[in-house]
């Protein structure tokens, strides 16, 4: 009865299981790990923060980033959380996320048309004199000073994730004294004539 | 009702509040008009919820609920327990058996902590209960006060949910709410945090008929084309398997899964909570699956190529190594939670509803089926090894749980502890009723069986069937306090000790894993005497040694209607579980009895 499972030799059942879950179905493989944002809408109040938080840790899912802040509906908070996973754990995450009392509305937005924006201060040493070459930078990525001091900028830089990651790849090159990032905040994308 | 005003103008003189509470109450308050105090709204909206009984422990944070129960006299009776983990055990055998919500109150601090074992096991095996703790005043929280503990952060991963009361007007609905998220869905804990000032505070009370939770919501049927697709994968099936668990009994579905697989013609093998969901009796019944279960069941599992999941969860102890479980099976997976569906093993055909009215769909769109030649293979298998034991002349547990069996025909309401007498107590006795059988299976909480079985038998009211708890004697001592209060309450339980002086459950393991060596698992210089034990707590205690014996001890026992009875069976240490799927391994490297005997 060994034989069935060894190796290579899965039964088509094993094969659906597999693929069903976002595993390789080889040996070796490695799983299909992605990274996804999520939104989710819900009670206002640290109560319901903390039960998001610790249902991460309560089921060993990974936390990448947190962003809280008011919603519309001002009794609401809605938190964008950015997590990895194959597509069990994926699935694991939004059904037990749903399953929570303070929950109102979760969505999956990683495959739907969607706005990601991340803020980031980042404060660097710097000279008088090298102000300039500095701020030049700076105005590639339309970021703003927001703090000078006669040895140090800070700058504030807004965009996507990736756009705050080449930022602060550039500063890398100062001495860059703090980093402070927002975390992803996301939002569905309304699309009224792009097709 | 504008209370606010009435509110802010009154102040909190505590006595004087009491006292004209007291007096509205007797005027008006059931038409909901006057004030009352946190306490006694909390008394009324049990009543109003109909709770019939209350498991508690009193204490300085919730002295008031305790005062205003004097005063008040209430419908629920209230049983003070000896230790709250003993209550909160109890609360969940009650629940489990009467499929109502159960109810525990203890105070704060170490009072609350002592429930929190209990409602973990309640979380784990989807128990209803609410549980109500005792905090200190509002302003004193997060000062380190004495008796004071952070309860909602203790038991924010192992409850459904949680209500912290800040506001005394809020309390009724937040107990309508506590009753309402524990028993509907797939039901679960419910803690409820009282600091005192919220129970000393006044307002009016009006119990809500209706609750609505705007991030709280539950399926009932099932997606109609999902049950047909099902339908259609049981028609095309050769080898079809019912895979039975703990929410087929929960949402009552006992009853319609019988009669589905009786005319299907489809074996059914259940969890461990599952027993009792399908008659054991049934030649269609081929008993517990999983790491204990019988290998005619994990066989008919392993060469199934269809497995229909109805209330379970696919359990690392039913599974072992998941990746060669059921390797042929295509997987129906009807459950009301659903993180439960796809959790572990992607589901063929996942069906997302209360599983009592999913199978009420399915049944009109089945037809009998010819499974002739799938049983022979089945009842090939059961010869090849079924569930039996020695009979050598030495005490063996095995033959203790037939006995009981045959003294009861299986009319009885078994509730085991855990370990090795849990999984005899499951593998031995027939178990012909849904919600019979009443065991800590996901949490795996030793000392649950004597007070589960005493809330039982409070749920049954001096009538019902039989109250059997059986214990090892590990596990016995870990809440025999309880004991004085079945016997205070009268309560004819039959009390087993399967007495190896071992923990058995380990003993085995170190036996067959770990190479001999038995680390700290002899209890016999630890033990009592648990006859003069049960006659120290006012119970009848019996002692039998031999095989012969058995009999006549159970007989005695059953002579006994007016106190718990207690019965030490004094058991062979060598016996062990079998079969047995070692931890991690896949179904196929079950080890038998006769396997073991052989080397």
């Amino acid at each position: 009865m060994q034989t069935q499972t060894a190796g290579m030799g899965l039964t088509p059942q094993q094969v659906f299981r597999k693929q069903a879950a976002g595993e390789s179905i080889h040996p070796d493989g490695q799983d299909v790990l992605q990274r996804h944002v999520l939104t989710v809408l819900v009670e206002n109040g640290l109560g319901a923060l903390n039960r998001v938080a610790n249902l991460f840790s309560q089921r060993g899912f990974h936390l990448e980033s947190v962003s809280v802040g008011e919603a519309k509906d001002q009794s609401l908070r809605r938190m964008t959380l950015v997590t990895t996973g194959n597509d069990r754990m994926i699935g694991q995450v939004l059904r037990q996320l749903n399953n929570l009392v303070d929950t109102i509305e979760v969505e999956d937005v990683t495959h739907l048309d969607h706005i990601e924006r991340e803020l980031c201060l980042v404060q660097v040493r710097c000279s008088a004199s090298e102000r300039h070459v500095l701020i030049g930078v700076v105005d590639i990525f339309r970021a703003t000073v927001v703090n000078i001091t006669p040895d140090s900028l800070t700058f504030e830089v807004t965009g996507p994730p990736a756009k705050v990651n080449a930022f602060i790849g550039m500063m890398r090159d100062y001495d860059v004294l703090e980093v402070a990032r927002s975390g992803r905040v996301a939002m569905r994308r309304e699309l009224a004539f792009e097709h | 009702m504008t209370t606010t005003s009435t509110l802010v103008e009154r102040p909190t003189d505590l006595r004087k509040t009491q006292k004209s509470s007291e007096a509205a109450y007797q005027k008006d308050a059931r038409i909901g008009g006057g004030l009352m105090t946190g306490a006694e709204i909390f008394i009324r909206s049990l009543e109003a919820e109909g709770v019939e009984i209350v498991f508690g422990y009193p204490g300085g944070a919730v002295i008031g609920i305790y005062d205003t129960m004097h005063r008040l006299n209430p419908t629920f009776k209230h049983v003070l327990v000896r230790h709250e983990q003993g209550g909160t055990h109890a609360a969940e055998g009650y629940a489990k058996s009467t499929g109502k919500v159960g109810t525990v109150l203890v105070t704060s601090g170490p009072g609350a902590t002592n429930c929190v074992t209990g409602i973990a096991d309640a979380y784990m095996d989807s128990i209803p209960l609410v549980v109500f703790t005792g905090q200190v005043p509002t302003k004193l929280i997060g000062n380190d006060a004495f008796q004071e503990c952070d309860m909602i952060g203790v038991t924010r991963s192992i409850t459904k949910h949680s209500f912290l009361v800040r506001d005394v007007r809020d309390l009724a609905s937040t107990i309508k709410k506590a009753y309402y998220i524990a028993g509907t869905g797939r039901p679960g804990p419910v803690v409820v945090d009282l600091p005192k000032d919220m129970l000393m505070a006044s307002a009016p009370f009006h119990y809500p008929t209706s609750v609505s939770i705007r991030g709280y919501s539950f399926v009932q049927k099932g997606n109609a084309q999902q049950i047909k697709l099902a339908a259609e994968m049981i028609q095309e099936s050769k080898k079809p398997l019912f895979y039975v668990g703990g929410g087929t009994i929960i949402s009552g579905a006992a009853e319609v899964l019988t009669r589905i697989a009786r005319y299907t013609n489809i074996p059914v093998t259940t969890t461990l909570h599952g027993l009792g969901s399908f008659p054991e009796n049934d030649p269609l019944s081929v008993g517990m699956l999983g790491m204990h279960g019988t290998w005619f069941a994990n066989k008919a599992v392993q060469n199934t190529d269809l497995l229909i999941a109805v209330g379970a969860r696919f359990d690392d102890r039913v599974t072992g190594k998941i990746e060669a479980w059921a390797p042929h099976a295509k997987i129906i997976h009807m459950d009301i939670d659903p993180a439960c569906i796809s959790k572990n093993v992607p589901a063929n055909c996942p069906i997302l509803g209360d599983v009592k009215l999913v199978l009420e769909q399915l049944e009109p769109l089945v037809e009998p089926k010819d499974t002739t030649d799938w049983m022979v293979q089945i009842e090939k298998w059961r010869t090849e090894c079924p569930m039996d034991f020695k009979r050598d002349g030495k005490l063996r547990p095995q033959e203790i749980i037939r006995a009981l069996r045959d003294k009861t025909g299986g009319h009885a309401t078994v509730v085991t502890d855990v370990g090795q007498n849990q999984m005899w107590g499951a593998q031995f006795f027939t178990y012909i009723h849904p919600r019979t059988h009443i065991t800590s299976g996901g949490l795996g909480t030793m000392g649950f069986s004597l007070p589960a079985a005493m809330g039982v038998a409070f749920g049954q009211k001096g009538g019902g069937l039989p109250v059997i708890s059986i214990n090892g004697d590990g596990g016995v001592l870990m809440n025999i306090q309880e004991l004085g209060v079945a016997a205070a309450h009268k309560l004819p339980l039959k009390v087993v000790i399967l007495n190896n002086s071992y923990l058995g459950m380990v003993r085995q393991w170190q036996e067959l894993f770990h190479g001999e060596r038995y680390s700290h698992t002899d209890l016999s210089t630890t033990n009592p005497d648990f006859v003069r034990l049960a006659e120290a707590f006012g119970c009848v205690g019996l002692r039998c040694e031999r095989p012969e014996d058995i009999q006549a001890t159970i007989d005695a026992a059953w002579e006994v209607h007016d106190r718990p009875v207690v019965m030490e069976f004094k058991v062979i240490m060598e016996e062990k579980v079998f079969p047995m799927v070692p931890s991690g391994a896949t179904t196929d490297e079950m080890i038998t009895a006769s396997e073991e005997d052989i080397n």
